[in-house]
């Protein structure tokens, strides 16, 4: 399969006061189309920066990175953002859905930032909510949800622009095993079902088994690729 | 529009302190659409067709300075004058000082000069053969429940009777229908005898407090208004004479600056309503900084952000302004109705509601521009790391 993710020699410095940090060195990474990556490793070591990179969130200090063929180090931030809306889909460790919002309008919003009209919007949401299994539950408010349940409110919100890539930031961090099982096994089907690429960053063995293939970071470097045991 | 319901569910996410800060910009409003009014009634006074046509002559100095009677024949012979009246200021208060009356002495042709006023036949008769007769505006004896061929006891703050009494009781001969209640306070007026009050007072002596003088031409009123003024030049009693638009401006202006004292207080209202909500917005936006952040996740763009954080504050001030000068435009007409007709408030016109809605933008645009700046500056990595 063609690479999706090509990472060439990417290092990323934050500055802290008069400090530089050095967060990423010199990190070489391809992932391909239809993968299921899960990023570990310890704290600070550096999977969020690298995921933020990926999903075009931030620019690297140095290297390349292209995604579906563009290069996205080089864009600007308008430019990123227009490329985010069309091209990926993020989970967060705590849902962060809008909170004034009912399921349906949180799944709705990326769909906003498209040329579709309200009802074709309004129909690709509750597509997105079914797929996830909450049609039922698409005018309920965050608030009236539980946490896997909004956990999976904000997988259909990631996918519901149909989006090449998703990165998902310790998806299963704030639930307990149960809905975390339930959400793993949701990005799983996405991932197999429908030839979504994932990348997910997660401290969990158990997470990380259900990806096709594990990167671990230690001190911003990638120090062992593995293929997961499922 | 179609962020709108964003815009709407931010506004509301907490709903006590978008309540208070709403009655704030209400009350704020509604005290600027019941001030413009006062203001705008204030400077609509004598502005009628038919004061074009008047010209009042009072002292230079100060309209309690008098002025002869004898003036009035020299006006007379002014080329282009029609008609002159005279009048004075009597200062009546009916059963209670609170209860004032807009009550002048005036010559017999007083009436005259004002073509808007009417009064019947019968009530000019009787007021011409009573001396103790006086012609009341409807309003003013609806006020008091007054009725003509009643008897009434006034007391004039300024004049006393020959006997040093200032209780002075007056016969209701006839009522003055104003055609245009909008055109001044004339239904309110009570009119006496000039002859009867200055016979009756030892602290006149034929004087005058302004004349009223009636033009054949509106166009010429500049010029007729100067040789009036000409007539007692290097006198000890000079003259100043205006339109009635401009007498009653400068009246209004001696007793103090309205459009002074309204634009006082509604910019120390409208300034403490952009630091009331400058500090709701700037709260707003702190809360939701992750909300912003996954939006700008999602793909909107750092204007739109910054855009709809500007539209979400001027919707704020929209929505309690528009309200506000909703209710102002309710509570005019019952502010003049309990003032007894004593108020003539306009209602809040289009003018009114054109600068209201103007303020309202700018006061939203300048207290969204802070909060929209964060929002527009808000790194999406620092604000998801909660830094």
């Amino acid at each position: 399969m063609a690479n999706l993710v090509e990472i060439q020699n990417v290092s990323k410095v934050y500055e802290r006061g008069k400090q530089k940090v050095e967060v990423l060195h010199h990190i070489e990474l391809a992932i391909e189309q239809g993968d299921f990556v899960a990023l570990m490793g310890p704290s600070g070591s550096g999977k969020t920066t690298l995921l933020n990179l990926i999903g075009g969130l931030d620019s690297p200090t140095d290297g390349s990175i292209t995604v579906a063929g563009q290069r996205i180090d080089r864009m600007s931030e308008g430019a990123l953002a227009k490329w985010r809306a069309a091209n990926v889909g993020f989970v967060f460790q705590f849902y962060n859905l809008l909170p004034m919002l009912s399921a349906q309008k949180n799944v709705e919003m990326p769909l906003l930032l498209t040329q579709l009209g309200a009802a074709q919007r309004k129909k690709n949401a509750a597509v997105a909510l079914e797929l996830v299994g909450l049609a039922d539950r698409a005018q309920h408010k965050p608030g009236e949800l539980s946490g896997g349940q909004q956990q999976r409110v904000a997988i259909a919100r990631a996918i519901v622009s149909d989006p090449t890539l998703l990165v998902c930031d310790e998806p299963t961090g704030d639930l307990d095993r149960q809905s975390a099982e339930e959400v793993l096994g949701l990005l799983q089907q996405l991932n197999r079902q429908h030839g979504k690429t994932l990348i997910m960053v997660t401290h969990d063995p158990k997470a990380a088994e259900y990806a096709r293939h594990i990167l671990h970071l230690d001190k911003g470097t990638l120090v062992e690729q593995a293929a997961a045991a499922v | 529009m179609k962020y709108f319901h964003l815009i709407w569910a931010g506004l509301f996410r907490r709903k006590t302190r978008t309540f208070l800060t709403l009655v704030s910009i209400l009350a704020a409003f509604l005290l600027f659409g019941m001030l413009d009014a006062v203001r705008t009634s204030f400077n609509q006074a004598g502005q009628t067709a038919n004061g074009a046509q008047r010209l009042q002559t009072g002292s230079k100095l100060s309209f309690i300075q008098t002025l002869p009677q004898g003036l009035g024949a020299q006006i007379e012979q002014v080329p282009g004058v029609k008609s002159v009246a005279y009048a004075n200021w009597f200062g009546g208060a009916y059963q209670d000082p609170h209860n004032q009356i807009f009550s002048f002495a005036v010559s017999d042709n007083y009436i005259d000069q004002y073509p808007e006023l009417e009064v019947s036949a019968q009530g000019r008769k009787a007021f011409t053969g009573t001396r103790t007769g006086v012609l009341v505006g409807e309003l003013l004896a609806k006020r008091f429940n007054w009725k003509v061929g009643d008897k009434i006891p006034l007391q004039s703050t300024i004049f006393p009777q020959q006997d040093g009494s200032k209780n002075w009781s007056f016969d209701i001969v006839g009522l003055i229908h104003a055609k245009d209640r909008k055109a001044g306070w004339y239904d309110q007026m009570l009119l006496l005898h000039w002859k009867d009050f200055d016979e009756s007072t030892p602290y006149n002596h034929g004087a005058v407090g302004w004349y009223v003088t009636r033009v054949s031409d509106v166009a010429q009123a500049d010029r007729i208004a100067k040789a009036i003024d000409a007539i007692s030049a290097n006198s000890d009693h000079e003259t100043r004479t205006q339109t009635e638009a401009a007498a009653s401006a400068s009246w209004v202006k001696q007793l103090a600056d309205i459009g002074l004292i309204v634009g006082s207080i509604m910019g120390a209202v409208f300034f403490t309503l952009l630091l009331l909500t400058g500090n709701t917005m700037m709260q707003t936006v702190r809360e939701r900084t992750s909300e912003l952040a996954v939006m700008k996740t999602i793909g909107f763009s750092s204007r739109t952000v910054m855009g709809m954080v500007l539209a979400e504050s001027v919707l704020l001030l929209l929505l309690g302004g528009v309200l506000g000068l909703a209710f102002a435009t309710l509570l005019i007409p019952s502010v003049g109705a309990a003032s007894g007709g004593m108020l003539h408030l306009p209602g809040v016109g289009a003018a009114s509601w054109t600068l209201g809605l103007a303020l309202m933008i700018a006061i939203g645009l300048v207290v969204g521009a802070l909060p929209a700046v964060r929002a527009l500056r808000l790194n999406i990595v620092d604000a998801l790391a909660g830094r």
